[in-house]
This record gives structure tokens, C-alpha cells and sequence, in this order.
């Protein structure tokens, strides 16, 4: 019978123009004109058991190399597309990851990097954005287009500060501000499931209405007395017993707070979810074809409210994270566009929980880069590094998604007919 | 498994979409439903589907009553259907599409996709369905999906497989090998109801046919009954299947495709290197399957796509339209029948007169230089209105409130008033009554007898026949042939299917 064939699809030429341009950027800035004083990345702590030598590099020595390396990934990206294959995302990520890294030995030169203490506040960072993209792959994932996830985060941090305060039990505040965001993406769910509202409009007002709350009941009420509602302390650090002393892995990754160790257990039980289980065939057939769902006997409207509520869980631990994960108190409009930065990790992660991740910890590698540089940099303006997060986010989303492709039917409402 | 539908009524406010319908398919039997778009077929088989609840009569499976408040009941009684859109998720397997709703997992929910590929397998090897379990669905041709759909119902035990249109989107081989597979399900003793509107396939592969006609069973008939008899039971009156027509006189080439390449929405190339001339006073067909590059071309020609190469050029009566605007194309002479016309032929909420106007909004005579010449609009409405048979209750009706065949005329009736000298049909009678069809058939003929240039695209290989002079088959963006109107079927469902002869 009939043979199958595959259709002639053109590849996005953007990407490898877009890495092209940033590779002879780096090699160039960095490379070529870079200085040549000395990076020194200090690989283990004083006070670690195990140490090992600092690592010296000259800055124009990594700049260039750096920048030969991602012209190479560029060449083979450029091959492949030529070739029609669609390149890999990792190689996006990677790709910014190096050019980091490059940017790093740039502002660092003359001066010692703390590899774990970077790395390790970048996964810190990056907790609220990861969890806010989990939230977002899951609705959109049914069909949900979640722009909401901002509010979630914002709402999640204040109660989940309020509450361990008022109660001086921090478990109990993390619980009520995943609770408080999941009813947050009730609202959301119910408007888009059953009244199939527009849904990037009842995002846009949610967020409005998740900063009037906070921004009302923190001026009004919280900053009255901040001992006595907004200073619930940070959780404590876990020290995962021997793991933690295996040198920069163990810093960074088993020297944390609860926040960070679940964000990192909830990526793995959704990406098991969503690509092994009935229930996450369910969801992306739902999110695909809700039409075809229904004629087999999945209830469509279920389906998506539920996954969009329980999204708004893992945003509401996000937004603890911010809180009692890392600072230590509320402060007005704290999530500044976190969860925006979050949407676009979605879709710069292909709507899968692992890239999706991956994304989401080079923003925070662009956001403590940030701070870092700041204080060892101080000739650079810091307004221009204060920018470095939202250029990666530009770029991103412009250049690199290329051909990716959402769910079928993404922020469609579902009429049954 | 016998079925049994007794008394069916289905009402729609006042619409009567089934009245008390009685349809009787014994167990192996190729059962064929037969009307035309509108007649009932489908609302009746989404009753039967559990899709609609009947307002009155029955449904009884082996002669026991059943109800059904949803697919899922009856699904479960043995009832599975190939809609006439495939319910797939494109981006799944074959073998995750006909788990899905029921999946076999182990105790904890996790999917044991192992056991979705080997009933996939079982299936087609035993009917010889031949579909690769791990192939993603959008990768498969329109064909195989199809078969997907029916290993699907045949997943879920199904006894009573209700086809709707089901060639409707096929080749005729890739219908010729449906037909293979349903006599093949028959034969094992699964009931089939194919519902279709295709007189020729009817006769080819049913037991015994139903005709449906306004919401009512007309009659029954046999395969063998004459064509011409199934005709004018289905349209309740004597119609011509045929189109009179004197041999063409060809003249002066008016449309010329020269090396044409043009790209779809998805960036992929959807014609590529097309060439061909259409001649005053000659139908020049494209035939071939839908999505093979028709739908691009068409846009190319009225300059509603941009072409792709550097190379390509199309040329009206002697002079390059490459990059002019739709307008400076319609103002050489060009008429334009799009394929969609509720999306893109008609503005439902606008009046039949309103939309006669819309090609010639800015000129005379429906524009006085200020604005709408309403007096003259109305008249020349009016006209139109009884010129080509449009059946309303006044021209300033919505013509979204207008019947498939009647919507069309309208169209025609715009397109066809002006001064024109190529004319461009996409699809012109589908979804049109057959007593339609026959009228505006003969207006292309009349069209082509006053000696314009005619392209037709059809995936009708029935009309192509019927109209063309000539015939140019499409097939994956590119011209297979350009063949004889005397063709014979076999040779161009070939060429349909991209064997060059």
C-alpha cells in the first residue's frame, strides 16, 4: 500500500544567523580587543574539606576561545540547517551557556570568580523561574495559555511570607501560598475552561489584580509592623549527608533549601508525567486536539481545569521560594517579571519540562552574573549589566526558538459541539 | 452485530433534521447511507454515535434496546466511527492515538506503550492495513491516517463502523483500497455504514443502499440499480449527470504559469516549477488531491501569494502580473471562485446584494464617485438574483443565512458579471446541492462557449471529467502531466498519485 514520505521542510535559517552574529561579537569584544589580565575561578571554598587549585585564565585567552567555540557550533548548526535537520535545542543552551561564561571571564578579568558560589545562586535564582514554567507547561501543555503565572509568583511570596510569620511555621506558609496561587489559576481555569474567556486578557488582569492586593495589603497592613507580619527568616539549608562534600557539585547542588530540592523533584515527576503516564497522554491530546480527546471519552474541561490549577500550586511554591527561600521578607512587586521571564522559558523550552529547565538556569546564570559583576566591575555601568538578563530573553525568544512549535490548541477555548 | 434504528427524530428548533428514520444494517453488511450535503446523514449518525440525543424513537443492537448519553456508551456497546475530520493528534504515534482513552497502563498509570504497538500490529496484520505503529500520524499520507482511525474503532471491539464521507480526502487507489478493507471488515462480520453523497462508489462497494432525502428515508435500492435512478431519488427530481458540451475551440493563450514556485504558511514549498497556459474558450483542469499545492497556486495566480523564485512569472493575455497588487489583477479581466467560500468568498453578515458588490466597490456601477449607488445596487441585485436561479427570500437576505449550492451561485453570479476574460474556480460544487451542481456546471461551460479561459481546480475527479478540455494533475506541488479530457480514470488516479505515465 501507500508508502509513507516525509514533507519538505525548510529549516529556520534565524538561528545560526543570530548565533553567527553573537559568536563574532564575543570573539571580537572579548577575544580580540579583550584584556589580558588574569581570571582566576576559584574552584573550592575555604572551608571545604576537599580543595583544589584556583583555575587561572588570561580574559582575551577565554574570550577567544570561547568565541572559536561557538563559531563552531554555529558552522555545524549552519550544516544542519543547510541539511535540513533541525538542530538540537541543546545546542541553544549550550550556546548561551558559553557565551556566559565568555561575558563572565570578560567583566572577571583581573579578579577571582567563585564558580560554586555562582553557580549555585544561579540554580537559587532560578528556582522561582523554573517553577513558574512548570506551572506554564502544564497549562499551556492542555491548552491554557497561562500569562497569570507573574501573579501567582507575587501572590505565592506574600502569603507564603505572611503566613509563616503570623504562624512562625514556615511549612504552613509555603502550603498557603501554593494554595492561595492555585485557586489564583482557578479563577484563570475557570474563565477560560467554562466561561472560554479571552484568556491573555484574563491573565493581564489577574496580574494587575495580584500587585493592587499585595502592593494594598503590604502598605496598608504589613509595613505597619514588619516584625509581626513580614519577617518569617529563610528556611534552612539541607546539607545532603557526604554528597554535599564532593566539591562545586555539592555546594551547588546538595547544599540547599527545601525550595530548590523540590523545584528539582517536581521538573523530574512532570517531564515522568507528562511524557509516561495516561494522565500526560491525556493532558497533550487534550492540548492538541481537544476534539479528538472528547470523541474518545476525555472529559476536555476537566482536564484542563485541573491541570492548570495544580500548575498554579508549583507558582505559588515559586513564589515561596522568592520569600522564604531567599530573601527573607516580602517587598512590594518582588517577582519584576519573573514570571514573564518564565513564559518565555516555556516556549524557548519547546513546552517541555527539562529544556525548559535548562532555560530557565541560564536565566539565572544571567541574573547573578548581574549582581556579581556589579561588585567586581564597577567600571562598567551598571545599568548596562542590569540589562544582561532581559538581552538574553530577547534574543532567546527571537532567535532561537525558531521553528518551535506549541501545543495545536493553545489558548483555544473548547466549544463542544 | 445487527443494528436497528427505529423511528429517529431529531429536531433543531424548527428544523427537522430526522424524521422518524428507520435504517436496518444486519451483521457483515456494507450498508449505505446516500444523500446529499444536508439531508440528515450526519445528524442521524451523530444520534446513533451519542453525540445528539433523539427526540423520539430507538436504538436497538441485536434487537436489544440501547441508550447512549455520550461516544463513550457507545463506544463501549460496539459502535466506532471514522469522521469525516480524523480525530488523530498529529503529533502523537499511531500507537499512542489508539491508546488514548484507553490506554493500557500498569497499576501505577504508567503507559505500556509496548502493548499499544502490538495491538496495533495484531490489527493490521490481520485486515493488511499495513501502518507502522511508531510512525508519528502527521508524517503518514491522508490515507493511512484514515486506516488509523479504523484500527482505532477496531481497538475498542468495535462491531458497527460507521464511515462518513470517507473518500471524500482519498486518491482513487488510496478509495479502491478502502473499499478493499471494508469488504475485508464485512467479511469478518463487522457491520458497516458508509455514509456518502458518492453515487459511483455506492454501487461499487454496498449491500444495499438507503437514500435520505430532506431529513426522510426516500427509499431502498440495490447496488445494481442504474446511477441515473440513484440520482433522482437522492435530489427528488430528474437531474443530468452529464454536461452538454460541444468540442472546445481554442484561442489566443490568456493565462500563462511559467515556472512557478510558491511558498504555503508554513514556509514550505507548496508549487514548485509549475508551468502551464490556459487558452480563451478552453477549461483547463487541475486535478489531484487536496493539499498538493492547488490551494497556493490559485492564491499565486490572483496575487494573493507571493511567488518564491526569482524564475517564476505569470502572465495575463500577454502581460507579467508578477508582484502587482489583487486589484491591478482583477482589473485585467481576472474572475475568482475561492475554494472556501464561506471564509473567503462571502461575508456571511453582508446582504447577497452587498456582497455582489464587493469586486466592484470603487467603480461604476455600484459606486456613483462618492459613494454606494444604492438605487442601482439593488436593481442589478435583483437581477442577479433571478439570473442564476439564487434561491432567497430577497437580495438583501445575509448570505450566510443561504444554502452551500445557493452561496455559490452568489459568488458566481459576482464573479461572472463582469467583464472577464480568465476565469479562476476552486472547488465550485463542493458542498453543493446536486441540483446546483448541474446549474453551475453548465454556467462554466456557457462561460467557456463565450470564449474566456476557464482554469478549474477540482478534487472531484467526477467534475474534472465532466468539464475539462484538458487536465493538469498536481501532485506534491508539481505538474505530473498534462493530459486529454478523454483520459481514462485509472491513468489519472495514477498520475494522482504522482506516477508519471
Amino acid at each position: 500500500m501507500s508508502t509513507e514520505t516525509k514533507k519538505e521542510v525548510r529549516e529556520s535559517r534565524k538561528t545560526p544567523v543570530v548565533m553567527g552574529s553573537l559568536a563574532t561579537v564575543i570573539l571580537f569584544f572579548f577575544g580580540i580587543l579583550g584584556k589580558p589580565a588574569t581570571v582566576s575561578f576559584e574552584l573550592t571554598g575555604v572551608r571545604e574539606l576537599v580543595q583544589l587549585p584556583n583555575l587561572d585564565v588570561p580574559s582575551n585567552l577565554l574570550g577567544t576561545s570561547a568565541g572559536v567555540l561557538l563559531l563552531a557550533i554555529t558552522g555545524f548548526v549552519a550544516w544542519q540547517v543547510r541539511k535540513n535537520i533541525r538542530p538540537s535545542i541543546w545546542f541553544s543552551l549550550v550556546f548561551g551557556a558559553i557565551a556566559l561564561v565568555a561575558l563572565l571571564g570578560w567583566l572577571a578579568a583581573g579578579a577571582v570568580v567563585p564558580v560554586a558560589f555562582i553557580l549555585g545562586s544561579a540554580l537559587v535564582l532560578a528556582v522561582p523561574i523554573i517553577l513558574g514554567a512548570m506551572a506554564g507547561v502544564m497549562s499551556e501543555r492542555v491548552g491554557v495559555v497561562n500569562i497569570a503565572i507573574e501573579g501567582q509568583l507575587l501572590t505565592g511570596a506574600f502569603v507564603a511570607s505572611v503566613v509563616s510569620t503570623l504562624t512562625g511555621n514556615q511549612i504552613i506558609g509555603i502550603l498557603s501560598a501554593m494554595i492561595t496561587a492555585a485557586l489564583f489559576s482557578a479563577v484563570l481555569a475557570v474563565f477560560a475552561v467554562r466561561f472560554m474567556a479571552q484568556q491573555i486578557i484574563v491573565g493581564v488582569v489577574l496580574n494587575v489584580l495580584a500587585i493592587g492586593i499585595t502592593n494594598f495589603l503590604y502598605q496598608q497592613w504589613v509595613t505597619e509592623d514588619e516584625s509581626a507580619t513580614n519577617s518569617p527568616g529563610t528556611l534552612p539549608i539541607i546539607h545532603v549527608p557526604f554528597l554535599s562534600d564532593i566539591p562545586i557539585v555539592g555546594p551547588v547542588l546538595f547544599q540547599n533549601r527545601i525550595t530548590v530540592f523540590l523545584a528539582i523533584g517536581i521538573v523530574v515527576v512532570l517531564w515522568f508525567v507528562l511524557f509516561k503516564t495516561k494522565l500526560g497522554l491525556r493532558a497533550r491530546a487534550v492540548g492538541e486536539n481537544p476534539l479528538a480527546a472528547d470523541t474518545v471519552g476525555i472529559n476536555v474541561s476537566r482536564t484542563r481545569f485541573w491541570w492548570v490549577t495544580v500548575g498554579g500550586l508549583l507558582a505559588g511554591l515559586g513564589g515561596a521560594a522568592l520569600t522564604i527561600g531567599s530573601s527573607g521578607s516580602f517587598g512590594r512587586e518582588m517577582s519584576g517579571g519573573l514570571g514573564f521571564i518564565a513564559l518565555a522559558v516555556v516556549i524557548l523550552g519547546r513546552w517541555h519540562p527539562g529544556y525548559a529547565t535548562a532555560a530557565a538556569l541560564l536565566f539565572g546564570f544571567s541574573i547573578i552574573l548581574r549582581i556579581w559583576a556589579n561588585q567586581v566591575s564597577p567600571g562598567i555601568p551598571t545599568s548596562f549589566i542590569t540589562m544582561v538578563p532581559y538581552i538574553v530573553t530577547i534574543i532567546a525568544v527571537v532567535g532561537f526558538v525558531g521553528r518551535s512549535r506549541p501545543p495545536a490548541a493553545d489558548g483555544i477555548p473548547y466549544v463542544k459541539g | 452485530m445487527k443494528l436497528e434504528l427505529k423511528g429517529i427524530t431529531k429536531k433543531f428548533g424548527a428544523l427537522v433534521a430526522n424524521d422518524s428514520i428507520d435504517l436496518v444494517v444486519e451483521s457483515g453488511e456494507i450498508h449505505s447511507l446516500l444523500g446529499e450535503n444536508g439531508a440528515g446523514k450526519s445528524t442521524l449518525m451523530n444520534v446513533l454515535y451519542g453525540l445528539y440525543k433523539a427526540d423520539q424513537g430507538q436504538i436497538l443492537l441485536d434487537d436489544k434496546p440501547v441508550d447512549f448519553s455520550g461516544p463513550g456508551d457507545a463506544m463501549a456497546a460496539g459502535i466506532g466511527m471514522v469522521h469525516q475530520h480524523f480525530m488523530l493528534i498529529p503529533v502523537f504515534t499511531v500507537a499512542e492515538n489508539v491508546a488514548l482513552g484507553h490506554e493500557p497502563t500498569n497499576k501505577l498509570g504508567v503507559l505500556d506503550l509496548e502493548a499499544a504497538r502490538a495491538l496495533v500490529r495484531k490489527i493490521s496484520d490481520r485486515f493488511g492495513f499495513d501502518v507502522d505503529p511508531d510512525a508519528l500520524v502527521e508524517d503518514l499520507p491522508v490515507g493511512v491516517q484514515q486506516r488509523v482511525e479504523i484500527i482505532k474503532s477496531l481497538a475498542r471491539d468495535a462491531k458497527v463502523l460507521v464511515l462518513d464521507e470517507p473518500t471524500a480526502v482519498l486518491t482513487p487507489q488510496e478509495t479502491d483500497e478502502l473499499m478493499e478493507i471494508m469488504r475485508g471488515l464485512a467479511k469478518s462480520g463487522t457491520s458497516i455504514v458508509f455514509i456518502t453523497h458518492k453515487l459511483r462508489e455506492v454501487k461499487a462497494v454496498a449491500d444495499k443502499i438507503t437514500v435520505i432525502r430532506q431529513g426522510r428515508v426516500v427509499g431502498q435500492a440495490k447496488p445494481s440499480a442504474e446511477t441515473k435512478e440513484l440520482a433522482s431519488m437522492m435530489v427528488g427530481r430528474d437531474v443530468g449527470l452529464t454536461v452538454e458540451k460541444k468540442l472546445a475551440d481554442p484561442g489566443k493563450v490568456v493565462l500563462k504559469v511559467d515556472n512557478l514556485s510558491v511558498l504555503d504558511d508554513r514556509d514550505q514549498r507548496a508549487v514548485n516549477n509549475v508551468s502551464f497556459d490556459v487558452r480563451a474558450g478552453e477549461i483547463l483542469a487541475i486535478a489531484g488531491v487536496q493539499g498538493n499545492g492547488q490551494t497556493e497556486l490559485a492564491e499565486a495566480i490572483l496575487g494573493l501569494r507571493a511567488l518564491h523564485s526569482d524564475t517564476g512569472d505569470i502572465s495575463i493575455s500577454g502581460t507579467s502580473v508578477r508582484g502587482k497588487s489583487v486589484r491591478t489583477i482583477l482589473e485585467k479581466g481576472v474572475g475568482y471562485v475561492p475554494e472556501d467560500r464561506q471564509k473567503n468568498g462571502l461575508i456571511s453578515e453582508f446582504s447577497i446584494a452587498e456582497n455582489l458588490m464587493l469586486n466592484g466597490s470603487f467603480t461604476k456601477p455600484f459606486s456613483n464617485g462618492l459613494g454606494i449607488a444604492f438605487a442601482t445596487r439593488n436593481r442589478l441585485a435583483e437581477e442577479r438574483v433571478k439570473e442564476f436561479d439564487v434561491r432567497a427570500t430577497s437580495a438583501q437576505t445575509p448570505a450566510g443565512k443561504l444554502s452551500g449550492g445557493n452561496q455559490q451561485k452568489v459568488v458566481l453570479a459576482r464573479e461572472l458579471s463582469r467583464e472577464v476574460e480568465l476565469l479562476v474556480v476552486s472547488q465550485p460544487t463542493r458542498g453543493v446541492d446536486v441540483g446546483s451542481v448541474e446549474f453551475i456546471h453548465k454556467r462554466l461551460v456557457d462561460e467557456r462557449n463565450s470564449g474566456k479561459a476557464v482554469l478549474l481546480i477540482s478534487t472531484e475527479l467526477d467534475e474534472v471529467l465532466a468539464l475539462a478540455d484538458r487536465i493538469a494533475v498536481m501532485y506534491r506541488g508539481q505538474i505530473v502531466g498534462i493530459v486529454d479530457a478523454k483520459t481514462d480514470r485509472a491513468k489519472l488516479g495514477q498520475m494522482m498519485a504522482g506516477v508519471t505515465v
